[in-house]
């Protein structure tokens, strides 16, 4: 598959940092779009618990983890097509975001970022004094 | 030295089917098709689909983020035919500037032929967190017996 391909679920070829524990990170699947005021970012994290997620802000950067407790048979399946584990994603978000704004939202297993543009800096006009 | 086993066609067929779509996801990844990055349909066998088994029941679990029960249909049919049909609808506007698009929309269906026979009366499902698990008690003749070893 080649890179620009969405990877939900398939591999742990992300940067995130690695745990004490190791484990598999899956990369969720997401969309992103932007409007006038705010972009808004869906992601689907199923199996995690709202109170399981961490997501935060920093930098620019919007990282989005996602706990997944071991569900399942306690010996084999008799059919696995997909696997358990965590969901680890992180975007670096381009426009300047009124960090106080932000806000998330977690339902049916799908996790929504909503990331409020700052107000652009209004034009001043400036008093010019005469000598 | 000769053996009694039962004999289960379908659990063989079964294993066979497994075996080899194993091998189509090897040569052509999981999806089955490469997917676009925008707009992405939904794969032919949507969902994925997990089963496994203890004594009583047999389960079938899949990951269906953002789809309600409202959209959800689960049948039975024919002891070991399970159905999960279901619709998943986008929230997003229609006037948007997207930057990425990887989440499929719309309706799927799903056919999942069971290892075992089951009841279609004794049937539970239910949604936690965008995943749906379906539990589905065994028939008699498909539990395993306990045989009584009498000695002497």
């Amino acid at each position: 598959m080649p890179s620009n391909s969405p990877t939900r679920k398939e591999s742990n070829e992300i940067t995130a940092p690695e745990t004490t524990r190791g484990g598999t990170y899956y990369t969720p699947r997401t969309d992103i779009y932007e409007t006038e005021d705010e972009i808004v970012l869906s992601c689907d994290m199923p199996g995690v618990k709202p109170q399981d997620l961490d997501v935060r802000f920093e930098r620019g950067e919007l990282s989005l983890h996602g706990k997944v407790a071991p569900r399942g048979p306690s010996g084999a399946f008799l059919q696995q097509e997909y696997g358990i584990g965590d969901f680890y994603r992180s975007f670096s978000i381009q426009p300047e975001i009124d960090v106080e704004k932000i806000s998330a939202e977690f339902r049916n297993g799908v996790l929504t970022v909503r990331l409020p543009k700052q107000e652009r800096i209004k034009p001043r006009k400036i008093a010019v004094k005469a000598g | 030295m000769t053996s009694l086993m039962r004999w289960e066609p379908f659990r063989e067929l079964h294993r066979e089917m497994r075996r080899l779509q194993r091998e189509m996801d090897r040569i052509f990844g999981r999806w089955g098709v490469e997917l676009p990055t925008v707009g992405v349909p939904f794969a032919a066998a949507y969902p994925p689909v997990n089963v496994w088994e203890d004594e009583e029941y047999v389960y079938a679990e899949a990951e269906l983020p953002g789809v309600s029960m409202d959209n959800l249909e689960i049948t039975v049919t024919g002891t070991n035919q399970l159905t999960i049909k279901g619709e998943r609808k986008q929230t997003a506007p229609e006037k948007a500037e997207w930057h990425r698009r990887e989440r499929a929309f719309g309706a799927f269906e799903r056919l999942v032929e069971l290892p075992v026979t089951v009841d279609p009366a004794k049937v539970e499902a239910r949604l936690d967190n965008g995943v749906l698990t379906i539990k589905m008690a065994k028939t008699a003749e498909a539990k395993p017996r306990k045989i009584v070893v009498k000695t002497e």
